[in-house]
């Protein structure tokens, strides 16, 4: 009888053991995974600020880009219609060496060409001011001939390209006039510029010929 | 009776230890757990706050608008001022 009552108490014990193991790491558990949802109820939050505030993203960004591809299309078909496919090939891969490999965009025939080497010869702003009919002489020198300047630092050949009044210093050239306070030649303000006229001249011609109209009759 | 001492034996030999082993494991998992989502948290926040700027896409877009405009206004004054090439 008392060895079954023994068998009893230890399985009562295990039981016990047992049920408690299983509150203890259960409420851990618990714990644990109230943390977890409290973390992503922040997770969920930040997500939704970044998913309201990246919505319009993708609308304005095609926005620019059409605008910008416009304005490309505008300017390659420019360039292309104002100076030609090949110079306008040439002032590209002039100004972004190796550009002319890939291109005009809306001009697949540009890849193609083979560029003249215009900005090697002729200094950046020459080709438009040539353009512009302001004295740069755009055929005094020949694309296939030797390079006229020192393309990274040099800018005495491209000075001699323009007429002599042109390489002048700066220094050659008349001065600008001082004016100022300090200036050396000053000059006195006259007192009747701005003032009120002292008598008009259809007065003067009135008061000359006898009194008006208006002034006899009263 | 020796079979209820040996269902006893088995009890705290066998199933206890078993059972606090699996516990442990799920346990172990779910702490685990924690700390990716609160870093995952402070991610979220900070990508959140990165987009703050995205609203100045509004004025980049105004200003690519206006820039697109006075280029295509420049562009137009040269196509009367400049010679076509061919």
């Amino acid at each position: 009888m008392l060895a079954l009552v023994a068998a009893g108490a230890v399985l009562i014990v295990a039981v016990v053991l047992i049920v408690v193991a299983l509150v203890l790491y259960l409420v851990s558990v618990i714990v644990a995974l109230t943390k977890i949802t409290r973390g992503l109820d922040e997770v969920i939050a930040g997500v939704g600020e970044i998913v309201q505030k990246s919505a319009p993203v993708n609308e304005i960004v095609t926005a620019i880009n059409q605008q910008l591809d416009a304005g490309v299309d505008a300017l390659e078909g420019l360039l292309v219609k104002k100076a030609g496919m090949e110079d306008a090939v040439g002032l590209v891969d002039g100004l972004y060496a190796g550009a002319a490999a890939v291109g005009f965009r809306n001009f697949p025939e540009s890849t193609t060409v083979t560029p003249p080497r215009i900005a090697e010869i002729y200094t950046k702003g020459t080709l438009t001011l040539a353009r512009l009919g302001r004295e740069a002489p755009i055929a005094a020198a020949n694309p296939a001939g030797p390079v006229l300047r020192n393309v990274e630092a040099g800018s005495l050949a491209a000075r001699q390209l323009y007429p002599d009044i042109r390489q002048a210093r700066p220094e050659h050239l008349p001065r600008s006039p001082v004016i100022g306070a300090d200036a050396p030649v000053q000059y006195e303000q006259r007192e009747d510029i701005g003032a009120p006229r002292k008598r008009l001249p259809s007065r003067i011609a009135a008061t000359s010929n006898g009194p008006p109209a208006s002034t006899r009759d009263a | 009776m020796i079979l209820w001492w040996i269902g006893d034996v088995v009890l705290l030999v066998v199933i206890l230890p078993v059972v606090v082993y699996l516990l442990r494991g799920v346990l172990d998992v779910a702490k685990s757990i924690v700390p990716s989502v609160q870093e995952i948290a402070v991610v979220a926040a900070a990508g959140s706050k990165d987009l703050d700027a995205a609203a100045l896409l509004l004025t980049t877009q105004d200003q690519a608008t206006q820039t697109i405009a006075g280029v295509a206004n420049y562009g137009g004054s040269l196509d009367v001022i400049l010679d076509d090439a061919a």
